[in-house]
């Protein structure tokens, strides 16, 4: 950290500043953000032609909190090279101190445009190990299905409205997040968050859907679908768009494939490689959709595929809506099932008022019961299991291993943007530095995934 | 220009600070410091449904250099504190911070070696904002709030009365722990 | 936790890892239960024998077919393999690791294209073996998964890295280093990635603390996750 030493003066040198703010000190010390071997770089590119730029980690373009360091030649950019653990939070090392039903809470803070996501891939993970994936319930399943589908259109639609902001198209921006909030309230009425809801749970879901919620969904479908419509229409075959998406951030196969990269990004050099086809899960071999693949490579083929997408994922919520038939919503175990019926109430989510009689009235065992699941949780047997879903921007994948305990013995999450984020180097390189920004936003990369 | 500091206290500057204060308030400009969910929630409010621009603060300035508000919205990680600390030294005066979120406020549910737990441990807050994350009405409603400050600040001498009665009010305040009553 | 803890007989085999001692954490807490005193054992699940079943026979082969056409010795490479919950574990002896992965990746049987990174686990009663690095590797071709293990001691933390032969590894064995302090050797650019760059210690190893401070309510405060008197897992 390099610093300097400031003495602010105003034109009476008093320290009582007319000038000065409320809470400025008029005697300070700045502190410039550099340090490590930012001298070294600035000083080893040949000086004369070449200047190091550091864009982020604060940008309205960037993202999210990136910082990309770029080396320039004029306008386009010879090295360029990501700076990432600006939003690390430790949430891997946290849930090996919180049981596995409060691990969901913090998992579903990670990649927090697909909330529902992170938490199925960690109560996958956790039912694998209890070898109880056979007997989660058929509606816990097709309701995690509506919901990851649901939550895969709401994330699609920030990656447009943020993709379109950053490259100058503010109206995407508005329309993306007015149709994201129909989605939001869906959200709403099932789990009561409209973000980071912690409904996925080890054995099912944490309540089931009230009684209007089918229809609800229903309802909002075809409004929905209008409206996709019509902001893929804002863009699609819009010459301003193409012109800065067309050949921007170009990888193909053989770069995917070696640097890991999965989702869209993959999809948009013509491989149509996708989880919920070749290794379904949660019962996703039973729904019809197609893999969207374009052949380009570009920005302007991953921005197709998403908008295809959220049709698709339309899609399979119709089915899922059509297969969804009355029955429990929790695993029939009641060692491990959450042991309380949670419900809306007139201050909030909590328990439902039958089931606080019943445990404080009527049955000591229950409460009891309730009592040791929820403070102490349930017991995963020893061993380490690998599971994987296709989240909406790739393969998302969790390494769980139990000690036998009620904690995880360690966590760790395999976020796709955090693999597809090592590609900026491979698509920016040799462009120009507008077009750094097209291929990051085509890469979609949300920081709280990269840096966890 | 300076003229409004230099008023002595009087019916004048009174009318000034009205004036001055509803200037400010009406348009007080955030500054994109989004970092994590609440960053979203605070895009939400910049869209159509929960529209801010009807308050003057719809344009999201980069620079921070052109910003009064910093909406601190999100987990801000040791790493980010230096950043933090050094967009706001960029910010001109008048500037006022929104620590949006319990992440910003006071570390959330994140008690751990990677987050700062408060930002006030880096920059002064003028309000704060819980939830995980507000709902975009919530965080228009610590904007409101913010506004009414706003709106009765005052400048010149009556400004430098009022800091030393703050200050004075604050030195003498006990520490939450001290304090009794219900633990909540 | 020091002390070695008493291995039933005929147990030698299993990797104990972890020794739960008492059912509550924290001390002095005047706990007379007597649940004080339960010593429990956890191991991870033994190695299999073949036959494995399923397709885990034909990868096995495979791999052992191909180690051997490259001139590496299976018995020195493939440390154990291990059948748990539908997936197979091979644990490979560090130096081996990067021509076992290339066999992996290359040979038209195996063909694990895609590798989703690398994952270390700190095992601390685990002797001489403390550090794991974990590689999961998907193929396409054939639609199946499996899962590297490679263990190295505290003492010397040096695993070749894999950058050469899957590039993708290259942010996550950062990441690892970061966390854990394995050092990858033969890596392009071995730096902290996500904690600052002068940042002391690896936070993820079960050494360092969790690092919360007390939250203050008024009249009282509650200690951070890690020191709190709860259930001991």
């Amino acid at each position: 950290m390099t610093t300097e030493n400031v003495t602010y003066t105003s034109a009476a040198a008093q320290p009582d500043d007319p000038y000065a703010g409320a809470n400025d000190e008029t005697q300070s010390r700045v502190f410039n953000v550099g340090g490590g071997d930012w001298e070294s770089i600035t000083v080893s590119s040949e000086a004369s032609e070449r200047i190091v730029v550091n864009m982020g980690p604060q940008h309205p373009s960037t993202h999210g909190v990136l910082r990309l360091i770029l080396e320039l030649d004029g306008e386009t950019v010879t090295e360029a090279r990501a700076g990432i653990g600006y939003l690390h939070t430790g949430i891997e090392k946290n849930m090996e101190f919180r049981s596995f039903t409060q691990g969901v809470t913090y998992a579903t803070r990670m990649d927090y445009l697909a909330p529902f996501f992170n938490e199925a891939v960690y109560c996958l993970a956790i039912e694998k190990l209890l070898g109880i994936t056979d007997q989660i319930p058929e509606r816990a399943t097709t309701i995690r299905v509506i919901m990851m589908e649901l939550n895969r259109i709401s994330s699609h639609l920030v990656a447009l409205a943020t993709g379109g902001m950053e490259l100058g198209a503010l109206t995407a921006m508005t329309f993306g997040f007015r149709e994201r909030e129909l989605i939001l309230d869906i959200f709403e009425m099932v789990t009561g968050l409209r973000m980071n809801n912690a409904y996925i749970r080890p054995g099912g879901v944490a309540q089931d859907l009230p009684a209007d919620g089918e229809q609800r969904i229903r309802e909002m479908i075809p409004i929905l679908r209008k409206r996709l419509t019509d902001t893929a229409n804002l863009l699609i075959d819009n010459s301003i768009w193409m012109g800065r998406t067309v050949n921007v951030g170009y990888l193909d196969l053989t770069g995917c494939m070696a640097l890991g990269v999965t989702g869209p990004i993959l999809r948009a050099t013509g491989f149509p490689h996708d989880l919920r086809k070749s290794q379904p899960y949660c019962g996703y071999e039973n729904y019809e959709f197609e893999v969207v693949t374009e052949t380009t490579c570009d920005a302007y083929g991953r921005f197709l595929i998403r908008i295809r997408e959220m049709e698709q994922s339309l899609h399979i919520v119709e089915q899922a809506l059509d297969r969804l038939k009355p029955g429990p919503v929790m695993v029939a175990d009641k060692k491990i099932a959450w042991p309380a019926q949670l419900s809306v109430g007139s201050d909030g989510q909590g328990n439902s008022l039958d089931h606080i009689r019943e445990i404080m009235s009527e049955s000591m065992e229950a409460l009891i019961h309730h009592f040791k699941l929820v403070t102490e949780g349930f017991r995963v047997p020893v061993g380490q299991v690998y599971t994987a879903i296709e989240s909406p921007r790739g393969e998302l994948g969790c390494h769980l291993v139990s000690a036998g305990g009620t904690r995880p013995y360690r966590v760790h999450f395999r976020d796709p943007s955090f693999t597809n984020l090592q590609s900026t180097a491979a698509m920016c390189e040799g462009s120009q530095i507008a077009d750094v920004i097209a291929a990051v936003a085509s890469i979609d990369p949300v920081m709280g995934g990269v840096d966890r | 220009m300076g003229l409004e500091e230099n008023l002595p206290s009087g019916v004048l500057l009174t009318t000034v600070e009205k004036v001055a204060g509803y200037a400010r308030k009406g348009s007080l400009w955030p500054a994109t410091f989004g970092l994590a969910c609440c960053a979203i929630e605070m895009m939400a409010v910049g869209g159509p449904r929960f529209d801010i621009a009807r308050f003057g603060m719809e344009v999201f300035r980069a620079s921070p250099r052109q910003a009064d508000l910093m909406i601190v919205a999100g987990r801000v990680s040791q790493k980010m504190a230096p950043v933090l600390r050094q967009i706001y030294d960029q910010m001109p005066n008048p500037k006022w911070v929104l620590a949006m979120g319990v992440c910003s406020s006071s570390g959330g549910m994140f008690n751990n070696y990677a987050i700062v737990q408060g930002v006030d441990h880096v920059v002064p807050v003028d309000i704060y904002l819980p939830g995980c994350p507000p709902r975009p009405e919530m965080l228009i409603d610590a904007i409101l709030k913010l506004h009414g400050e706003i709106q009765d600040m005052k400048l010149g001498p009556n400004r430098r009365a009022q800091m030393r009665e703050l200050e004075a009010e604050a030195l003498a305040a006990p520490a939450t722990l001290e304090m009794k009553g219900l633990l909540r | 936790m020091s002390e070695t803890p008493v291995v039933p007989e005929g147990v030698s085999q299993f990797e104990v890892f972890h020794v739960r001692e008492g059912a509550f954490g924290g001390s002095g807490s005047g706990d007379t239960s007597g649940f004080g005193g339960l010593v429990e054992l956890m191991h991870m699940p033994e190695p299999s024998a073949r036959p494995y079943g399923g397709w885990f026979d034909e990868v096995a082969d495979e791999l052992e077919l191909s180690l051997a056409a490259r001139g590496i010795s299976v018995g020195d490479a493939i440390e154990k393999v291990v059948i748990d919950r539908d997936e197979i574990t091979f644990f490979i002896r560090r130096d081996l690791l990067v021509g076992v992965l290339s066999a992996l990746r290359d040979e038209p049987g195996l063909r694990f294209e895609l590798s989703s990174g690398v994952s270390g686990v700190h095992y601390p009663n685990d002797a001489n073996r403390e550090l794991h690095a974990v590689y999961h590797l998907l193929s396409i071709t054939h639609n199946r998964r499996i899962r590297v293990e490679v263990a190295t001691p505290d003492a010397d933390r040096h695993i070749p890295s894999s950058v050469g032969v899957y590039p993708t590894n290259d942010w996550h064995e950062r990441e690892t280093f970061d966390f854990f302090g394995i050092v990858f050797d033969g890596h392009p650019a071995l730096t902290r990635i996500e904690m600052p760059d002068d940042w002391p210690g690896h936070p993820q190893r079960k050494d360092y603390p969790l690092g919360g401070i007390p939250v203050e309510y008024k009249g009282a405060t509650i200690p951070p996750p890690d020191q709190r008197r709860s259930y001991n897992s």
